[in-house]
Parts: C-alpha cells; sequence; structure tokens
C-alpha cells in the first residue's frame, strides 16, 4: 500500500518548516535512509532520510514551499509492484489517519493542573531514652566513629572509602581504628579524585552495595557534586523506582578556621535544592550518631554535613545499645514563649549564646534544631511560630537563597496570621570568606547579631 | 576496517608486560556457527529495524526531546552481547537503545518508555536517555558525557567485593574518552584491579566535532597504557571481531588481570541526535561506510555464500523483525500518558 511521507519534526520546538530541496523526483527509486529532501528550519538545513523502500509515487509539496506543518503529507512512497495510480488514492486513506495530530501545538486550557505535592509524612519522634539511662561524654568526632563501626558490624556492604579514612585514620581522625576492625576490603583509601571515587561509589551503590563516602571536606566534593546530584539523586525517578544508590555522603562542611574562601563553604542550601536527596546536619554528638546511623539504613542518598569546629566538642550522648534517630524531626532543645528561633549545625553555638543571654534579660525564646535540612521538619517550625508570633533563623552560610530564605517562605506562606514582626535571618555576610582574623569574624555571625535579631522581631531592641 | 591490533607503549606501569601479551593475544577474529551468524543477523537487524522506527515516530512528533540512534554500530553491542555471561553488567550513554534491546529489555517497554508512556520501562519518567533494568543488569542510559564510566566502574568494584566472578561492561564514546573522570576510573580500575570492560564506541565523532580536532592522540586503545591497562583497536562492524576480542577481554577479567580497553572501530550514519545538519562530514563518506562495511549486510553475504540462508529465509527474519518493532511501535502510540499522580512518586524511597 502506498505511504505518506510526512513533513518530519527534526527538533522538539519545531512546528513548521520551508521544503527547501527535493533530491528524488518522482519515479526514483529509494531505499530506507537515502535522503530524499532537505528541509529549512529557523535552526538549521536538514536532511530528510526515507524510512521506507519503495518509489517516490508523487511530490505534494513543491520546493521552496515555506511554512509546511509537521506532519503534513510532503510525497507518496509506492511500495514495490505498486503504480503510479496508488498515489492518488492517498490522502483521504486511512494512511493519513494514522498520522496522529502534532502535539508541538497542545491547546492552551488543556493544560491539567499539576496534582498537590504529597504533604510529607511526618517523622517519627526520638526514640525514648529510659529514665536513668547513663549518659557518656563523648565528641562529635567519637559519635561519628562509633555511628559507623556499628553498622559497619550491622551491615557487611557498608564500607567507607575517602581520601586518608584507613592507613592514615581519617584526616580528621573520625575513621580512627576502622581500618584494624574492618580490614582494606572495607575501609578504602582513595586516589585524590572526587569525581572519580564519587561515581565509583554511586555505581557500587546501584550494585547493591551501601557506601559511606567521606569527602575531606565538602568543598571538594564541589568536584563531584554531578554525580551526587545526577547520578545518586536522580537515579531513582529516571528508573521508575527500579533502582537508586543508598549510601551516604559525608564529611566537614562550612567554615573551619583561617582556611580561607575556598575551604569554607556550607552547602546545606545546595544540596537541600534537590529531590532525590536527603540532607542532614547535626549539631551535637548524640544527634550526629544517631542520625548518621540512620542515613547509613536509609535506602535513599543523605548527604550529612559535619563541621570540623564541632568535631572536638564534647556533649552528653545516652549509653544506649542502638541509638537511631528520625531523619526528618527537629528537635526543641530550649522552650519559651516570646520568639522562636531556629537553626542547626553549628549555627546552634550562636543560638544557645545568645538565648542563654537573652533568657537573662527576662526574653523567653524558643529553639529549634532542625538536625534535617531535607526534608524539613516546617510543622515543628510552623507550631511554635504560631505560639510566639515572631522568627529568627541563624546559619553561618552564605544569605541568598539559604536554607533561612526557604524557612522564611514557607512561614509567610503557612503562618501569615500568626506573624508579629517580620522574619529575620542572621547568616553569613554575603562575601568569599576572607583569611584575615578580623576579617573572618567579621563575615561569620555571632551571638550578638543573634540577640540584636530576637531584640527586632520582639521590639525591645 | 581490519581490526589492527595495537601495541602497548608499556613502560614501567604495573603489569604493562603481562599487558603486552595479553593484546598480542586477541584474535583478530573467530568464525561465526551458522546459528551465531544467524543470531548476529537477527540481533542487529532488529536494532537497526528499532531504530528506523523511533526515527519514524520522532519526525512525527511522538517520541520528544533528545533521541540518539545506534544505527550502523550494530556489531559492538550484538558481538558483545554474544561473549557475556549472565549476570554481567552493561552501562552506557544516552545512546543506549541498542544495549537495551541487546541484553533482552522489553521492547514495548523501551519504545513506550520513547514516547513518554506508563508502560515505558521507567513509567515514562525517564525517556529514550534513561532506562534500566535490574533483571538484565542494565544500569542505564546516562545523561552526562563520562558519568557511566566511573558509575561502571563501580559495578566492577561491587563485583569485586561480592566476589562473585562478574564483568561489567562500561561503554563510552570517543568524545567521552576524553573527560577527566575516565581517567580517575582507569587509574582505580587497575589500582584496584576492577573486573570491567571499557567499551569505547569510535564512530570518529563527538557529536559534530571528529576525532582528529577533539583528541591529541587517536588511537584510543592505547589511553590506558599510563596505568597498565591493555587495550585494542577492534573492527567494530565486524561483529565476529567484536565477539573474539570480548571472548578475550571477559576472560582477562574474569581471571583476575584488572580492567581491559576495547576499542570500537565503528560509524553512526545518522545525526548526533534528531536535529544535527550534518554539515560535519561528507555524504560520500556515509555512503561508503553504508555501501562498504555495514556490519548487517557483511552477515548477510556470508550466510549467503555459505548458502546457511536463503534470501526468502532472511527476507522472513526481516518480516518477523519488522513485527515486533511494529507492535513495539502500535503499544507506544496506544499506552496512556503516565497518570498525574506519578509525579510525585519515586523521588525517595
Amino acid at each position: 500500500m502506498a505511504i505518506e511521507i510526512l513533513m518530519p519534526a527534526l527538533s522538539p520546538t519545531m512546528e513548521e518548516g520551508k521544503l527547501a530541496k527535493w533530491l528524488k523526483k518522482e519515479g526514483d527509486t529509494v531505499s530506507a535512509g537515502d535522503v530524499i529532501a532537505e528541509i529549512e528550519t529557523d535552526k538549521a538545513t536538514m536532511e530528510v532520510e526515507a524510512v521506507d523502500e519503495g518509489v517516490i509515487g508523487k511530490i505534494l509539496v513543491a520546493e521552496g514551499t515555506e511554512e509546511v506543518k509537521v506532519n503534513a503529507p510532503i510525497a507518496v512512497l509506492l511500495e514495490e509492484g505498486e503504480d503510479a495510480s496508488a498515489a492518488d488514492k492517498v490522502g483521504s486513506a486511512p494512511a493519513a489517519a494514522e498520522a496522529p495530530a502534532a502535539p508541538a501545538t497542545p491547546e492552551a486550557p488543556a493544560a491539567p493542573a499539576a496534582p498537590a505535592a504529597p504533604v510529607a509524612s511526618v517523622a517519627p519522634a526520638d526514640p525514648e531514652i529510659p529514665a536513668g539511662t547513663k549518659m557518656v561524654s563523648m565528641t562529635v568526632r567519637e559519635a561519628l566513629r562509633d555511628a559507623m563501626a556499628e553498622e559497619m558490624r550491622r551491615n557487611e556492604n557498608v564500607f567507607l572509602m575517602g581520601e586518608e579514612v584507613a592507613q592514615y585514620q581519617g584526616a580528621y581522625k573520625i575513621s580512627q581504628g576502622l581500618l584494624d576492625e574492618f580490614g582494606e576490603k572495607r575501609v578504602i583509601d582513595t586516589p585524590i579524585t572526587e569525581h572519580g571515587f564519587t561515581g565509583l561509589a554511586v555505581g557500587a551503590a546501584m550494585a547493591g552495595l551501601n557506601p559511606i563516602v567521606e569527602f575531606m571536606t565538602f568543598n571538594f566534593a564541589m568536584q563531584a557534586i554531578d554525580h551526587i546530584i545526577n547520578s545518586a539523586a536522580k537515579t531513582l525517578y529516571m528508573s521508575g523506582g527500579q533502582m537508586g544508590a543508598p549510601m551516604v555522603f559525608r564529611g566537614a562542611n562550612g567554615a573551619a578556621a583561617r582556611v580561607a574562601a575556598q575551604h569554607s563553604q556550607d552547602y546545606a542550601a545546595w544540596y537541600a535544592s534537590i529531590p532525590g536527596l536527603k540532607v542532614v546536619q547535626p549539631y551535637s554528638a548524640a544527634d550526629a550518631k544517631g542520625l548518621l546511623k540512620a542515613a547509613i539504613r536509609d535506602p535513599n542518598p543523605v548527604v550529612f554535613l559535619e563541621n570540623e569546629i564541632l568535631y572536638g566538642q564534647h556533649f552528653d550522648v545516652p549509653d544506649v545499645e542502638d541509638l537511631v534517630l528520625p531523619i526528618g524531626k527537629a528537635k526543641i532543645v530550649r522552650e519559651g514563649t516570646d520568639a522562636t528561633m531556629v537553626s542547626w549545625g553549628i549555627g546552634m553555638t550562636y543560638a544557645l549564646q545568645a538565648v542563654d543571654e537573652l533568657a537573662k534579660q527576662g526574653v523567653s525564646v524558643e529553639l529549634i534544631d532542625l538536625r534535617t535540612i531535607r526534608p524539613l521538619d516546617m510543622d515543628t517550625v510552623l507550631a511554635s511560630v504560631r505560639k510566639t508570633g515572631r522568627l529568627v533563623t541563624v546559619e553561618e552560610a552564605f544569605p541568598i537563597c539559604s536554607v533561612s530564605s526557604e524557612i522564611a517562605y514557607q512561614v509567610q506562606s503557612e503562618a501569615f496570621d500568626w506573624l508579629d514582626a517580620p522574619v529575620l535571618r542572621v547568616t553569613g555576610k554575603d562575601v568569599p570568606m576572607p583569611y584575615a582574623a578580623n576579617l573572618e569574624k567579621l563575615a561569620l555571625p555571632n551571638a550578638k547579631e543573634v540577640i540584636d535579631a530576637v531584640k527586632a522581631v520582639t521590639y525591645t531592641a | 576496517m581490519a581490526g589492527t591490533q595495537s601495541k602497548s607503549s608499556g613502560g614501567r606501569a604495573k603489569g604493562a608486560t603481562k599487558a603486552r601479551g595479553a593484546m598480542k593475544n586477541v584474535p583478530a577474529l573467530v568464525e561465526f556457527s551458522k546459528e551465531e551468524e544467524l543470531n548476529a543477523y537477527r540481533e542487529m537487524l532488529f536494532i537497526r529495524r528499532f531504530e528506523e522506527k523511533a526515527g519514524q515516530l520522532y519526525g512525527m512528533g511522538l517520541i520528544g526531546g533528545f533521541c540518539h540512534l545506534y544505527i550502523g554500530q550494530e556489531a559492538v553491542v550484538v558481538g558483545m552481547e554474544m561473549a557475556k555471561e549472565k549476570g554481567d553488567q552493561m552501562i552506557t550513554s544516552y545512546r543506549d537503545h541498542a544495549h537495551m534491546l541487546a541484553c533482552g529489555m522489553d521492547p514495548n517497554g523501551v519504545m513506550a518508555e520513547l514516547t513518554g508512556r506508563r508502560g515505558g520501562l521507567s513509567k515514562g519518567k525517564g525517556g529514550s536517555m534513561h532506562m534500566f533494568s535490574k533483571e538484565q543488569e542494565f544500569y542505564g542510559g546516562h545523561g552526562i558525557v563520562g558519568a557511566q564510566v566511573a558509575l561502571g566502574t563501580g559495578l566492577a568494584f561491587a563485583n569485586r567485593y561480592k566476589e562473585n566472578g562478574k564483568v561489567s561492561m562500561a561503554f563510552f564514546g570517543d568524545g567521552a574518552a576524553n573527560q577527566g573522570q575516565v581517567y580517575e576510573s582507569f587509574n582505580m580500575a587497575k589500582l584496584w584491579n576492577l573486573p570491567v570492560i571499557y567499551v569505547i564506541e569510535n564512530n570518529k565523532y563527538g557529536m559534530g566535532t571528529s576525532i582528529e580536532r577533539a583528541s591529541s592522540t587517536t588511537d584510543l586503545s592505547q589511553r590506558g597504557a599510563s596505568f597498565g591497562i591493555p587495550g585494542v583497536q577492534v573492527d567494530g562492524m565486524d561483529v565476529r571481531a567484536v565477539k573474539a576480542a570480548t571472548d578475550y577481554a571477559m576472560e582477562w577479567c574474569r581471571e583476575g588481570n584488572g580492567p581491559y580497553i576495547l576499542e570500537m572501530i565503528t560509524y553512526r550514519y545518522r545525526g548526533h541526535s534528531m536535529s544535527d545538519p550534518a554539515k560535519y562530514r561528507s555524504k560520500d563518506e556515509v555512503q561508503k561506510m553504508r555501501s562498504e562495511h555495514d556490519p548487517i549486510e557483511q552477515v548477510r553475504a556470508r550466510l549467503l555464500e555459505k548458502e546457511w540462508a536463503t534470501e526468502d529465509e532472511l527476507k522472513a527474519i526481516d518480516k518477523e523483525v519488522r513485527g515486533v518493532v511494529a507492535a513495539s511501535a502500535e503499544f507506544a502510540q496506544n499506552d496512556p500518558e503516565p497518570d498525574p499522580s506519578e509525579l510525585y512518586t519515586d523521588i525517595v524511597l
């Protein structure tokens, strides 16, 4: 049966084009792949190849014709043994009906509304720590090491890889002792090639292992961010749920001390903007331990942001068998009535100083440690804001498009009528981190800025 | 296009001596049995017809975005599939339809993914460049040039970790062969002796830039030399040469010798993607490859010459293959689009 050759779309945006030139004429024999015509679009001149074999029975659109719509018949191809009269029968024939309407110009009203985003399921509360549980003073460093060791004992598919994690015992000594216990198969020193070893780890996760990738600092993970986002975070969606990357990317994030611009960035907002990732940024040793254990067990890629300055700080950690804390659940650290303060990670050091000072001055602040940045526990934040009517956020990162920005957006959207003052944020300054001691101090937030912000929102300045 | 067996420059890299020996031993090709020839013919023709149909559906506006066709390169993936064992993994770039068909993924599901329908292998969420199958050990369809090389090295890392004896095949093009992460991967693969075959599908053009205009050295089989990874150039238009070289590389990997590079010299007849103005190469060049080196025609000629098949029998194979492809196109056009509720599924578990 004669086949209509249709004006092809040569790019996703093409709606029409000029039939610039016929390279075959009526009566010519063509086979699949032969160039039969040239088409000009707004982008380029391109060749039209025959898809089927046969004889050109009739040319329907003369060369030089402009504005030929995509999917309009431009010629009729006769199959072996057909005579030219078959060409005339095409047109009203069902062959034309087979060509679907070009979807290039959808009717405007037809676009359906996107379904509502599902309401995030509420993360469970922290497990009950029985009264009388012994508390052990521990550094964040030790807590992280213990979390990894416990999970590696529990699941042999968990392994740690990164620069200096094995023989050197960790650039920041987080992996101290792990090589001795687990051997070089599971504690692996890598070359200094973040892009490559991160991609390798994501591939291993796709094959069913549970890698922990340590970045000496997250500044170096910028070399690997393509694999964290494009390979790890998006695969579950792109595969329709068949395959993902159950793994942890962890390491020091944010400013240390006097290491200047390239070694001082806080990446929480970058990773938190990516669907498919979970992002955890703990402050205390107990949260570091309980959340890292949860991250290692999580079936999704988790970005776990630590802080070099916090590594050596001591906290009380409950001495329980298996401390696993829920990812996605904020913690109310201090209850209060006059204003809500939301912080996380090292921002908590400024927040706590400020809250204690304000308490002495008679201002009661409710302090929330987010602990997880994605998914954000807005339920806890909103409940508090509806109680106090005021909100200050505290973080070390850059201000523009920060986690604070997102919290402020959600609060004005969900609790506008409860707000008695604008939401204020205390952040790092909008500058690359300077080296000079005095400038560095100016670039970082401090407790006074936090106190001033609370006084501003409570109109007590 | 005779398979040229390159020699390593060796150097003092670990294992270089053994690597040189390894390359001399690769057979240029091994004659196929009748069954192998018929199998190769059917599989290559199936890919060719499928891709032609995909091009046609694209032209009709039924497939959107990017669509990278494999026409001309069929012998590479078919020859490698013939050499692999169950459980060996494949991972490739965005020019991935053929790999999925070769390793047994459902053609209806592939075509419906191209049209963005709910019966697509990724439920319509991945498209032409992103499909996966745990059952068939196919790890995607990746859109960032070179990313699959590091990921494929990770599959091999997992094989060694699990001690399962499997080999990972990481496919990439001559364009990707200049990516930095490729060399980071080579380094770790040899350092840890991971069972991975790096398959460089050298079709001579990275998009519109010829290899001579993009690469300081053009014998890509030797790109592993500074890491001690052996490699050979293979006539990627001759399915027998592909199979023979892959058999050798598979054994090399399974014996614990680490990675191996196969540079498949091949050619793509169509543009890089669909909107390719084809100004970077001459029509004569394309026509010459098609008429003198076509991978399917080569097998067809041998089958007829040896009287292993008649013209009618080959026509019957073509008809059977066209039927499967037509059914996939039919399915892909009639299958509904994904339910809107799918927008928010499969983001996190």
